[in-house]
Formats: C-alpha cells, structure tokens, sequence
C-alpha cells in the first residue's frame, strides 16, 4: 500500500481514504446517523471476522457480501484498523 | 520540494498566528470548489477534514440550500415531502469551517490561477475543483426548450420536482403520464425507471384507471432491467406500458404531444428528461470536451486532461468503465479529489491504488426498493477505474428490507456530506 502521506499535518494513510468509501452508508469514520451499524470503535478482529464472513457468503447479508468481494483481504485489515482506531460516539 | 515546504509552513503558520498575511510563502493552500452537490460538498468537506483544517477552502454554490435528486422520485409519488429531501450548508460553515459562498462562476483563468463570481468577487485558487452535475440540451429536441413549466423534467430536483408532483396530482383518471429517456449515457441510470414505478404506485392508488407510458431512446432498459420488469409485472401489469427505441423528436408544448418517428402521442402529463452534458461551468476553463459533451479527468488525481490545477468530478466527467452517474460515485470520487488535492499541494504524488465504490438504491414502490453495488479499482495498465469482476451485484429480490436499507443510505450519505 502507499506510504503514509502528510498534508496539513495529518497523514491520509490508506486505511483512512479506504475506509471512507464505506462512508456513503455507515458514516463519516464510521460514524452511522442510523440505520446502518456504527463501526467507529468497533475492535479490529470482530471487524474483519464480519468483514471475512461476508467476503466468503457465510453471512447472510442483502448487500455486504457483494461489496467486500472488491476489497483484497489487505485493505480490509486496513479498514478495521481505521474503524476501530476512531472513538465511538453515543448519542446517534 | 518547494511546495511542500510553502504547504508545510502554513500548517505552522496558521496554527500560531490565526494567518496574517506573511508573504507568499507562508499562505495556507486555497481550495476552491464549484458545485454544492454530492460530489462538491463531500469535497469541501473531506479537504477541510483530512487537512486537519489547514487548508482554506471555498464551495462556490448557486442555490441556497441542496435538494437530493435520490429520493426525489419519492416526492413524485407523493410519498415523502421536498422538506424531507432538502438539506442546508451550515454544517460545512459551522462544523467543518468551509466558506459558503451562494454565487455563480462568471469566469475562470486557469493561467493566473483566479476565478470571477456574478457578484464581482474575485478568487484565487491553487487548486479548482468543479462539481457541476449536468446541464440540458433541450434544442435537441424540437419545441422543448423554454417549455420546462409545461413539460417538466424534474431530473435535478427543486421547483421541477413539486411541478411534476402537482401535474401528477393534477391529472384525470384514466390520463396518460408519458416519460421520456434520452440516449445514456444520463444522471442516474435507473432513475427514470424508478420515477415510472413509483407514479404507478401513485396512480394504483389514486387514479387506477390512468396509464404509464415509458418512452426510451435506448434499445432496452438501462439499469436493474430484471428488478423493474419483474416488479412491472407483478405489482403494476397493464398500468406500465414500456416502449424501447423510441426516440423523441419533438414536444408540442401546448397540446403535451410527444413526437415520435412513427406516430405522435398526446399525453396528459409530460416529463422529458432532456439530453445532458457536463454542466456548462466547465466551459470557462477551455478544456476540450469529449463528444462536445463531458471532461476528460486523469482519474488518478481528477485532474482535467488538458488543463492543469482544475480537477472535474461527478456527473460531468467523462464516465470510467462501468462507472455510473450516480450521487454515490460522485461521493466517492469527491474522497478520490480530496486525497489527491492535498498530496499534490504538499508536492507528493496521488494515491497509486485509489478504490471507489458504488451502491444505488431503487425503489419499485413506495415501501419496496432494490440495489445495485460495484467496486472500482485504478488500473495502473488502462490507467483509469475498471470494476473489480466478481465483487457487486443486484439485489435478489426487491423488499422492504432494501427500502429501510435505501433510507439508511440516504441520511447516511446527506451527513458524510453536509454534517
């Protein structure tokens, strides 16, 4: 993956710009305004034992199992790692 | 290096002296972004974020407010009001520290590297971002232009949208709703058919003896054709009359006659939804448009084939394989822009292996919707996004499932973008 990258003194590393693709339904960092699960916080090995289950179609899921077909297992482990890096909120 | 050294000693500038004037060097990185929609305001949004608000950054809007064109059909069929689909800017002002400017771009010198507004205020920029969507070509087809109010298109949603609503409400038993696609590549692929489906819930319910015409410039349907068919068959068979290859020549706006090549058909409401093109702000940087119509971008960075320091995303741009015109891929790729942005201006390459993906949601009735996903990888070889095989997909079946699914998205996608 690309090297870690600063620009106005924060890095865009690949886990962030990643896991912003997963934005557009679970939130900005993972931060869910409802409907969808919130995975800000959520440890990085339940993620991507999620992640994995849906990958391989263990998990029955409407939409999931079709979106982590385009990611290799290496961005998902950089995903889960951005998530559960981000500090959950309560209160959504 | 120098750059990144200017870029650098910005941070450091702006964070100790709230940015007095320093000399050139010491400036912080000015970002202006042309376009409130899903693309822009992701944009500014995301440049402000992952700059750790370092960079300035300027949306450059003409409405006051932003109106989603996903779920608008929703309005249509008078399931859900514009004010449930209508969001503000303040969020971008107030959370985020964007400068929200409601203007228009009169003119653009990407060489000095300055922008003009209506109002007379003059801008400059060391990167442009253009999120415009599209515009219509409605001298395309004979009588149309200048007749929105008669012939509504609604596909940017706003004062078309309650015309059209209220023209539905409007109209008799037993009248005709007759819609007309144009040619793809358009806005949203599956979006006229979703409009056909959810008018015909409406009529179901209200006028069940009217009748849905779908007239479509294309040989078949363009996206979720299985879904929509098999929903037309189920819920709404003998109320959805859909007709491939049928191009519209001309409107008569006073009588609601659609012109087709054989016969003409007088309908009671008409929505045409116009040939579109890259919204026509792009025309003030002087890039050469592919078929006259959408920006070349390097899709790499967003940048504008041919001129430099402007990037071009969403609607407007010349499509990837594969790639829809969706509000999601204008999300997406406004992430894309903003990584790249903010490399470039540190004077660092863009993200070699960029990702975007693409969930749209459909609805076949007011409490049924389906999707369709893909994942887009940059392929170093093509040197653009190609999907990734095997990954997407459509829904089974639709469900109410995918309708409480397809609200999650929105609210969720609304704040990503303006919250």
């Amino acid at each position: 993956m690309a090297p870690a990258i600063h620009a106005g003194g924060m890095a865009i590393d690949a886990g962030r710009t990643l896991a912003a693709t997963c934005a557009n339904c679970h939130g900005t960092d993972g931060h869910s305004v409802g409907g969808t699960e919130s995975l800000a916080g959520v440890p990085r090995d339940t993620l991507l034992r999620k992640l994995s289950a849906f990958s391989r179609g263990e998990k029955p899921a409407t939409i999931m199992h079709q979106i982590t077909k385009g990611y290799t297992p290496e961005q998902l482990t950089l995903i889960a790692e951005h998530f559960a890096a981000q500090r959950a909120r309560t209160g959504h | 290096m120098t750059n990144r050294r200017h870029f650098l000693a910005a941070v450091g500038a702006a964070a100790l002296a709230g940015c007095a004037q320093i000399g050139k060097s010491a400036r912080s990185a000015h970002v202006v972004v042309v376009g409130g929609g899903f693309g822009g305001a992701t944009a500014a949004k995301y440049l402000r974020l992952w700059s750790n608000g370092q960079v300035r950054v300027t949306l450059i809007e003409r409405n006051a407010q932003f109106v989603s064109c996903p779920m608008s059909n929703l309005v249509i069929g008078g399931m859900e009001t514009m004010a449930q689909i209508t969001h503000d800017y303040a969020g971008l002002r107030d959370h985020h520290g964007v400068r929200v400017v409601q203007d228009t771009v009169t003119a653009i010198d990407p060489a000095t590297r300055e922008l003009r507004l209506a109002s007379g205020e003059r801008l400059h920029y060391d990167r442009l971002l253009l999120s415009p969507g599209i515009d219509f070509m409605p001298e395309r087809i004979e009588g149309l232009a200048g007749h929105e109010d008669e012939i509504p298109h609604a596909w940017k949603a706003g004062p078309q949208t309650t015309l059209l609503q209220r023209q539905l409400a409007a109209m008799p038993d037993g009248g005709v709703f007759a819609i007309h696609i144009p040619k793809a590549p358009f806005r949203c692929p599956p979006g006229p058919y979703e409009r056909a489906s959810l008018v015909a819930d409406y009529c179901r319910r209200h006028k069940p003896r009217a009748k849905v015409l779908v007239l479509d410039a294309n040989a078949d349907i363009q996206s979720k054709k299985g879904l929509f068919l098999a929903a037309w068959g189920d819920r709404y068979r003998g109320l959805i009359e859909y007709r491939p290859n049928n191009q519209l020549l001309g409107v008569d706006a006073r009588s609601r006659t659609a012109k087709l090549e054989f016969d003409d058909i007088k309908a009671d409401v008409l929505n045409v939804i116009p040939p579109q093109r890259a919204g026509k702000v792009v025309e003030l940087i002087g890039s050469r448009l592919v078929n006259d119509r959408w920006v070349s971008v390097n899709w790499l960075s967003t940048e504008v084939s041919d001129v430099p320091n402007v990037h071009v995303i969403g609607d407007a741009t010349l499509s990837a394989p594969r790639m829809p015109k969706s509000g999601t891929m204008a999300n997406q790729q406004a992430k894309v822009a903003a990584a790249a942005i903010l490399h470039l201006l540190a004077d660092l390459p863009p993200n070699a292996s960029p990702v975007v993906m693409n969930t749209c949601y459909s609805y076949v009735g007011g409490d049924s919707a389906m999707h369709v996903a893909s994942v887009h990888r940059f392929d170093t070889a093509e040197h653009t996004f190609l999907p990734v095989e095997g990954a997407g997909g459509l829904s089974a079946v639709a469900s109410p499932a995918e309708a409480t699914a397809a609200q999650a998205w929105a609210h969720n996608i609304w704040a990503d973008m303006l919250r």
